[in-house]
């Protein structure tokens, strides 16, 4: 039985003090005395938090210079006053001991290669000298940017003012969007993130591995709690008993990767039992006769022999959703890519959405908007090449082409094949920002040999992580409780917008993202680029909208009540599909040959003594973001690799042992996890928390601690409409040595 | 006995997602050394699969009435507080752990720095009119702190329609977490 208790907490923090004993100490002087009180703060600074990338507004607590303690910010809303654990944490980010301290510089010494401290003239000097060779020879269509997170608003502007285009984010391809093409293609619109969904006000939720209240983010918990509490039906579909299916009326443990035809049989009853919002579709839907046409065989008794979800619950469900009708949400997830079926597996769950009428009504998909938009100059600037005769920007004589026809964004993993391969031309310079490409795209294999064809990578970061160590120059970034960034001016139900300000000074010699694309445009030669400094900067932005830097860094976030969210009775809907309808058969993916209503096809099996993987968040944790946060990791430290109990016992595994992992293509972790037997998930599937076994070793505390989940998934199952890598098709068996 | 105020917490464990928020506020607040905690999340699941039901918690000292830890201290560090709060006055406690004995709960901890230390309801906040820190922080708002001696009816409003329990009642320390299910 899994059970957590305080003595346990109490052994995982005591394993943690051996280690701080061997010289990770804690940083942050503890003032605790006798003395009864607690010290007063001496100030207290609004900013926007950016331990995961939800961006809630937090309040940090400084006294003597050290921020002791982060708080949210009661106005801003995202937070509403609250804050997840990491955010409570990030002050263990700030105080990281193992800090990326100043600019480093690859070199040869003896034939031996390592890192050597260099100034920031010199690094940046390198760099556009670098940029200037590759980009003349190659084309700028040779540099591509990865980033994730909201700093990388300044490299974008620098790199676009220099003609490099090619912007790529793993947040695309490897986790939120299929989720945004599936909803474009049915309603028009994406989902948006955070995510346009009314779910505080849900009466009946289905959750498809969607573990929220374990994956944190911070205002969708607040919601989830919120529906809880005024009686809202959760109903959860997940190989594994997550905390969401504790509080749920129905947990379905379905067989991993069927879930597609699931949501294939709820439609058909649907359909079949006319249980639809029949009025909302004729009005506003096209393709019913054929979305009948693709699921007609889809029936009860057929989704069960395929998912193993007995025929009662699966029929109770279907009628449950169309007697809550428009108040039901059927929710779309967010890290979605699994099975390479991951678009059609979304079109299916919008299509439900569909057809119960929630769009625009309490409880289902809302809408969403800005705060103002801030003038179009001014964004268009942002994305202006620097001169109309600036030399490399006449270079580019290509742009990215996806292969993959609905592929809004650039799929990394394309950057990837596409740097091995030199096709259809080359890719000679990585610029990475805020993502440890090695642990985020999967087939790590393929990622190293990427890095190896490149002529010059080039790193920013806070924290080393196993990507750094590939890098020729790397850069260091402060926090964002040290930085300016870009406004936060983005689309939510209560519109905001919102300030990220430095809390402290910046520690060591690391630098602000604005002030280091500052540093880079000079040496581009584009002196002029950055001409305002980043306070001037952002206080033109606020006076388009009435207000001010220096109200906005009192205030933390301006707002206006939400509005027209839900649509009024009889109002004529205008949806931004090729019909103007609802495409409940898609006319696009007709035309692109592919199926225009979802069809399923059956994931690969678990060859024999093998588990599917699959891998999750924790509350605490965010990616492998945070494996080094002394604070955040003091309650959770590794990862532990969840079995089966009876599964585990034929497999004759011990609970509490370590184990190396093996996948179905050969490869063995380079680390050891801990085996947690539980009866919380299915017998043919094994999970983990993604984001431990960190192998660079300047991460001291993260350092080999747990497994990564990445290094298993050597099997990227890719989605053919979008280019998403599914990472579900992976299996593993275990080896003591 | 006759007292101003009377807190108590009310946690509701259907909407606690155990995600340990209020562990780390709490640290940050009270300055908690490594290691040691006031307040800690507790699971409990039951049954086999699929079969299975679970309970979260987010747990602390009970700030109890009839208090065992200050009936043993030798020196009277713990005790009652006039707002209903069992405190420690740091200045009398010598560390003998007959509090850590004493306690059902194993609510208590000894600081490194020599006296036992435990939750406060963060004492000092609500001298200021704020919220404990768990209690502000919780996205899912799961624990409340209580007036029981206040006529703003809210423990009333939060109990209506649940089942309410106590810890370890038969101990009889009448304890002042009240759970919600």
């Amino acid at each position: 039985m899994a059970q957590v208790n305080r003595r346990k907490f109490l052994k995982i923090s005591s394993a943690f003090l051996a280690s701080s004993a061997a010289g990770l100490g804690w940083p942050l002087i503890t003032k605790t005395s006798k003395a009864q009180g607690i010290a007063e703060p001496d100030r207290i600074v609004s900013t926007t938090c950016e331990i995961c990338f939800w961006r809630c507004g937090v309040d940090a607590y400084v006294r003597d210079e050290k921020v002791y303690k982060l708080a949210g910010h009661k106005d801003h809303p995202l937070s509403n006053g609250k804050l997840c654990p990491r955010g409570n944490g990030g002050q263990g980010l700030l105080y990281d001991p193992n800090r990326l301290k100043h600019p480093l510089i690859r070199e040869t010494v003896n034939g031996k290669e390592q890192f050597r401290k260099a100034s920031w003239d010199e690094a940046t000097s390198l760099i556009a000298e670098r940029f200037g060779k590759i980009t003349k020879q190659y084309g700028t269509e040779s540099v591509v940017m990865f980033s994730h997170g909201f700093g990388a608003s300044f490299f974008k502007t620098l790199f676009s003012a220099y003609g490099i285009h090619t912007f790529s984010a793993p947040s695309y391809a490897q986790c939120r969007g299929p989720r945004s093409e599936a909803f474009k293609l049915t309603f028009g619109h994406a989902i948006g993130s955070p995510e346009g969904l009314d779910i505080a006000n849900s009466r009946y939720l289905v959750l498809l591995g969607s573990h929220l209240g374990e994956n944190m983010h911070n205002t969708a918990v607040q919601d989830f709690s919120s529906a809880i509490s005024k009686g809202c039906e959760v109903v959860v579909v997940d190989p594994r008993f997550s905390v969401a299916a504790g509080k749920a009326k129905h947990w379905l443990p379905i067989k991993p990767g069927t879930d597609l035809a699931l949501l294939r049989g709820w439609i058909h009853i649907l359909l079949k039992e006319k249980r639809y919002d029949i009025e909302f579709i004729e009005q506003n839907a096209v393709g019913l006769e054929e979305l009948w046409q693709g699921v007609k065989y889809a029936t009860p008794e057929q989704t069960y022999a395929i998912t193993g979800i007995p025929v009662e619950q699966i029929v109770q469900v279907a009628r449950d959703l169309g007697r809550y009708g428009s108040s039901a949400l059927v929710h779309p997830g967010r890290h979605v890519t699994w099975y390479g079926d991951d678009t059609q597996r979304e079109r299916a769950i919008a299509i439900l959405n569909a057809l119960i009428g929630n769009y625009r009504m309490p409880g289902g998909i809302i809408r969403q908007e800005k705060f103002t938009p801030i003038k179009a100059t001014l964004n268009q600037e942002k994305f202006k090449p620097y001169k109309a005769d600036f030399p490399v920007t006449q270079n580019a004589s290509h742009t990215f082409q996806s292969r993959y026809p609905f592929a809004s964004q650039v799929p990394a993993n394309e950057i990837v094949d596409q740097t091995i391969s030199g096709s259809p031309y080359p890719v000679k310079s990585w610029f990475v920002y805020g993502t440890n490409l090695i642990q985020s795209l999967g087939n790590q294999p393929a990622t190293l040999k990427a890095l190896q064809q490149l002529d010059f990578v080039v790193a920013v970061d806070v924290l080393p992580a196993e990507i750094t160590g590939y890098a020729d120059v790397i850069l260091p970034e402060c926090t964002y409780l040290e930085r300016y960034d870009d406004l936060d001016n983005r689309t939510y139900r209560t519109p905001y917008v919102a300030i990220r300000q430095p809390v402290v000074e910046p520690l060591y010699e690391s630098k602000p993202g604005h002030e280091i694309a500052r540093l880079l445009s000079e040496k581009m030669g584009m002196p002029d680029l950055f001409k305002d400094d980043i306070e001037t900067y952002l206080n033109k932005q606020l006076k388009q909208m009435d207000s001010s830097l220096d109200e906005l860094k009192k205030v933390g976030v301006l707002k206006v009540s939400e509005k027209n969210l839900y649509r009024q009775p009889g109002e004529a809907l205008q949806f931004k599909t090729p019909s103007g309808k609802i495409e409940l058969a898609s006319s696009r993916l007709r035309e692109a040959g592919f199926d225009a209503v979802p069809q399923y096809q059956p994931p690969p099996e678990n060859p024999p003594g093998y588990f599917r993987l699959l891998y999750g968040r924790a509350p605490m944790h965010t990616f492998g973001r945070t494996a080094n946060n002394r604070v955040l990791g003091e309650l959770m430290p590794e990862n532990e690799l969840w079995v089966n109990q009876v599964a585990g016992r034929d497999m004759k595994l011990k609970h509490g042992e370590y184990v190396y992992l093996v996948n179905q293509d050969g490869v063995k972790s380079t680390t050891k996890i801990k085996i947690r037997l539980t009866e919380r998930i299915r017998p043919d599937a094994v999970y983990m928390v993604h984001g431990f076994g960190h192998t660079d070793a300047r991460l001291e505390f993260a350092y080999q601690r747990g497994v990564n989940s990445s290094d298993m998934i050597t099997q990227l199952s890719t989605d053919p409409i979008m280019g998403a890598t599914g990472m579900n098709n992976n299996f593993v068996t275990f080896t003591r040595s | 006995m006759s007292r101003k105020r009377n807190y108590a917490m009310v946690i509701d464990t259907h909407v606690c997602v155990g995600c340990s928020a209020c562990v780390y506020a709490c640290k940050a607040e009270n300055e908690v050394p490594e290691g040691f905690c006031r307040d800690w999340i507790e699971q409990k699941v039951e049954g086999h699969f699929p079969k299975l039901t679970m309970e979260i918690r987010s747990n602390r000292c009970q700030h109890c009435e009839e208090a065992p830890c200050v009936t043993y201290c030798p020196t009277g560090s713990s005790h009652y507080a006039g707002d209903g709060t069992v405190q420690i006055d740091r200045n009398w406690c010598t560390g003998c752990k007959a509090c850590l004995a004493a306690c059902p709960y194993d609510a208590r901890y000894v600081h490194p720095e020599g006296f036992v230390d435990k939750c406060s309801f963060c004492q000092h906040r609500l001298k200021q009119g704020l919220q404990p820190a768990c209690v502000t922080t919780c996205p899912t708002s799961a624990l409340k702190l209580v007036d029981l001696n206040s006529n703003d009816g809210l423990y009333r409003q939060l109990i209506e329609g649940r089942t309410v329990t106590q810890d370890k009642v038969p101990a009889g320390t009448q304890p002042k977490l009240f759970w919600l299910h």
